[in-house]
């Protein structure tokens, strides 16, 4: 067994944020990142496992977020919810997270129980227990959880529709929290092997972000977190990836618990890349100037201010993720708009803004906004504490990290419509209807 | 088998020090104007929240929706500008202001940055002091409440929580929604808005927390120059209700999988002397991950994602409230529960031992708030508007340290009644008894 021994020690200064950042690796391959704030005497402990829901088996939809609620159950050491039990003892709280790349746990806490708080993740990662009974239960919880989310909100189910239709080979396309008949048949054994292959300090990320010391951090981390044996033979992230996609795809789905019928289309749509992200901050910038403002963007102006056709219309870009993210359009019609009507309204606003380009005096103003809204996220050390577990999750770099609002700040208005003309592609899209009930003049096929 | 010691022995001696990072200041403006500040020079800009008191209770009769629809339409234009004008303006200067309409309060939460501070406050001065109303924006807003109104009358939670109030509080302003109804918000006018602005934003009923790059006297000449030429004061606060919450269970019949369900019972209100007793219990019964609920609904039997009950203090009435939602089938099952879990504490009470982990936890987690200039903004109008001293940041652990078992069992036999609690289920659900 290593003993957490100094294999990197790299320090980044990042003037741009009032947090200081620095970065260490241990032996064991666990990366290291410490954030500070010393306003308050609290601390953010978060681990980031790189595996996710786009990493599960083929037809164990919905392991990788199961898993995350079985790890509250117990180790050899710790009885089951003895670990949330500890925290809340201790004044602090504590959650998990899943999403298609990765998978989270956080605390909250005074900034003195770090160690308290590294004692108990870093003995879950390897020794977790549960029994049958627990699976069993837990099963029910995480079904219950669907219901809330999904199976009660008509938006919801079409919105996974709409991407089991968007990616027609990747598992982006399948649920994170899994597909209902899928859910029912998880077990013990499907949670051990998952937890088995991707629980591994080679596989996790640490963010400590708070008031405390980077070297008394990685102390501490090098105590709890160093003797944990890596897997070897962890091999890249690759999921299988999509085939030309030649066709656009159309929904339409009535649910009675529809009150406002909707629009949408989401084009696939190029991510951010480690040492690559032109494209990506270019979509950003593309994604605010079209349809980031409620009053100002130029699908609300369009659609909601000269011709009014919508009570709302939106545009989204999703591209903090391992694998090809999607671009968003949304109109919600005005009341005797049909759908069709605003389907067209919005491929017409959209044509317009291909035809006229972009507005530089909002171009301007966003990038003002971007550069405050650093100001402003120094006032929130554990958002940014999430944005870097995120991101490194989805394998970037702290100088990728550090580098995006300078991206973001260089965008051309010819960079933004390059890369507007390169998205919007037809073929590539899923258009959505929601409505509730079928309207009889439903037409297949509309274009703008 | 108990493996971390430390946590253990860390139980009833641990708290953090929330008032070593919270130093109040208590300002008076020469316009008469009182404000609890905050100085925080680490970052340059400033958190601002200003509350009213009043808010959509002060809807007039037959307006129902007033106060939320002007709210929420002060932004689309101010003095010289429109909607797309001041949006602009605003933008420029990477400012953000929010607007809230709450049963009993409006809000303003302004965000802006030492170097334009004086333009964006004479900006959000504009819309204080000259909102325009322009019809056109008043329609648009107007469509998107009623979009709103449009959505409720289809989601499960949405139509539970207006089934729970219309029982609780009938023609009360608390027994309706604050958006409105259809009619009501179609019958709204430009002025209506001016009406229910002057109403609603008066000198004598503002709150204000500024935590920030800015100095005491920098504050007081802002707030006078944005607040000092508003109406003196504001008309009359409806008077106290107490919910007509008898007990029982009500269905709400509505097609979808999982049924959502408030359940809810008289309270107590926020100065009476028993409120951090009555909260503790409150903490144990339904409060967070670990609650009784939690463990009973949740953890031992696979009935819910998440049950949590909470206190309600309402400035005209109170109520102790929860919510879960739980699968058509088995939603019969978990009302039981808490029907259990009801009586079972306002029999038996609570143990020492679960006094002492509420009371390590609440006093922990106190600091845990205090996460930001503006969420500390919040917290300072909070605390002006419940009535509580400066001192009381400092001094709130030591009270909560200082309930005793019997204190707080007592308290627990006086509000818990699990004969008036009251049940909405709004779903389909199986084999539920209702009355």
């Amino acid at each position: 067994m290593k003993h957490g021994l100094i294999a990197a020690l790299i320090a980044f200064s990042t003037p741009a944020f009032a947090a200081d950042v620095s970065t260490y690796a241990l032996d064991n391959g666990m990366q290291v990142v410490v954030l500070e704030d010393h306003r308050a005497p609290v601390v953010a402990h978060t681990v980031w496992y790189k595996v996710g829901a786009a990493d599960e088996p083929m037809g164990k939809s919905g392991i990788a977020h199961f898993l995350e609620h079985l790890m509250f159950k117990g180790t050899d050491k710790m009885a089951a919810g003895e670990l949330s039990e500890t925290v809340t003892r201790n004044g602090g709280s504590d959650n998990a997270f899943t999403s298609w790349d990765y998978t989270a746990y956080y605390q909250r806490i005074a900034a003195d129980r770090l160690g308290l708080m590294m004692d108990m993740e870093a003995d879950r990662m390897r020794h977790l227990q549960m029994t049958e009974e627990d699976v069993a239960t837990e099963r029910q919880v995480v079904l219950e959880e669907r219901n809330q989310r999904t199976d009660n909100d008509p938006g919801a189910l079409f919105r996974e529709q709409t991407r089991a239709a968007q990616y027609m080979n990747h598992p982006y396309g399948v649920p994170v929290i899994g597909w209902r008949h899928e859910m029912e048949q998880l077990n013990r054994e499907d949670a051990f092997a998952f937890y088995h292959r991707y629980y591994a300090p080679n596989n996790a990320i640490l963010v400590v972000a708070g008031d405390v010391d980077p070297d008394a951090v990685y102390e501490l981390a090098k105590t709890y977190y160093g003797p944990i044996e890596p897997t070897p033979n962890l091999g890249p992230r690759v999921r299988p990836s999509e085939p030309p996609q030649l066709a656009e795809r159309r929904l339409t789905m009535s649910d009675p618990r529809v009150a406002q019928p909707s629009v949408s289309r989401t084009y696939l749509a190029p991510e951010r890349n480690p040492g690559d992200q032109k494209t990506a901050a270019a979509l950003s910038i593309l994604a605010e100037l079209l349809g980031g403002n409620s009053t100002t963007s130029f699908l609300a102006r369009t659609l909601t201010f000269e011709n009014p056709k919508a009570i709302y219309a939106g545009a989204y870009y999703d591209g903090s993720s391992i694998d090809e993210g999607t671009f968003s359009l949304v109109m919600v019609p005005k009341p005797g708009v049909s759908l069709q009507e605003g389907e067209e309204a919005l491929d017409a606003a959209l044509a317009k803004f291909m035809a006229e380009g972009i507005d530089l005096d909002e171009l301007a103003r966003l990038k003002t906004q971007l550069r405050a809204g650093r100001i402003y996220a120094e006032d929130n050390i554990e958002g940014l504490a999430r944005q870097y577990g995120e991101e490194l999750a989805i394998g970037l770099s702290i100088e990728d990290i550090e580098a995006w609002p300078d991206s973001l700040q260089a965008v051309t208005p010819e960079d933004v419509m390059a890369a507007a003309a390169e998205v919007f592609d037809r073929r590539h899209a899923v258009t959505g209807w929601l409505m509730p009930e079928q309207q009889p003049e439903t037409q297949q096929g509309a274009n703008g | 088998m108990k493996r971390f010691a430390v946590a253990l022995m860390a139980l009833v001696w641990f708290a953090l020090p929330v008032q070593a990072a919270v130093e109040i200041q208590d300002i008076t403006t020469p316009g008469g104007i009182k404000a609890w500040l905050v100085e925080e020079h680490s970052i340059p800009f400033t958190a601002l929240e200003i509350s009213f008191r009043g808010g959509t209770v002060l809807d007039r009769p037959g307006k129902r929706g007033e106060v939320n629809l002007m709210m929420a339409t002060l932004e689309e234009g101010a003095g010289e500008m429109d909607a797309q004008g001041f949006a602009k303006a605003r933008d420029a200067l990477a400012a953000s202001f929010d607007f809230g309409a709450y049963s009993d309060s409006v809000t303003i939460s302004a965000r802006f940055l030492t170097e334009n501070r004086d333009d964006a406050m004479q900006l959000l001065r504009q819309v204080v002091m000259e909102p325009r109303f322009d019809q056109d924006a008043v329609d648009r807003v107007r469509g998107q409440v009623m979009s709103i109104l449009r959505n409720a009358e289809t989601d499960p939670g949405d139509i539970a929580s207006k089934a729970f109030n219309a029982m609780g509080f009938g023609a009360h302003p608390y027994g309706s929604d604050d958006n409105g109804t259809f009619d009501s918000v179609a019958g709204l006018t430009r002025d209506d808005m001016f009406a229910a602005k002057s109403r609603v934003m008066t000198r004598d009923r503002i709150y204000v927390g500024a935590v920030g790059d800015i100095s005491a006297q920098e504050l007081s000449t802002l707030l006078d120059g944005l607040l000092g030429d508003l109406p003196a004061t504001g008309p009359e606060l409806p008077k106290h209700i107490d919910p007509a919450l008898t007990g029982g269970v009500t269905v709400v019949p509505f097609e979808t999988p999982q049924s959502v369900v408030i359940f809810g019972q008289k309270g107590l209100s926020r100065d009476d002397p028993d409120f951090i007793p009555a909260y503790i219990a409150n903490e144990i019964l339904g409060g967070g991950a670990d609650s009784r609920l939690m463990r009973e609904v949740r953890e031992k039997r696979g009935l819910t994602y998440g049950i949590g009950a909470y206190l309600v203090a309402f400035d005209h009435s109170e109520l102790i409230m929860g919510q879960f939602s739980s699968g058509n089938g088995s939603v019969s099952e978990a009302v039981d529960v808490v029907k259990q879990e009801w009586a079972k504490i306002a029999a038996d009470g609570i143990t020492e031992d679960e006094l002492d982990i509420a009371k390590t936890y609440l006093t922990g987690a106190y600091a845990l708030r205090f996460d930001g200039n503006g969420p500390i903004a919040r917290i300072l109008v909070g605390m002006q508007m419940d009535g509580l001293s400066k001192d009381y940041i400092a001094t709130r652990n030591d009270m909560v340290n200082a309930v005793t078992l019997a204190e707080i069992n007592r308290v627990i036999k006086r509000i818990y009644n699990p004969e008036t609690l009251t049940f909405v289920v709004v779903g389909q659900p199986e084999g539920l008894q209702t009355n």
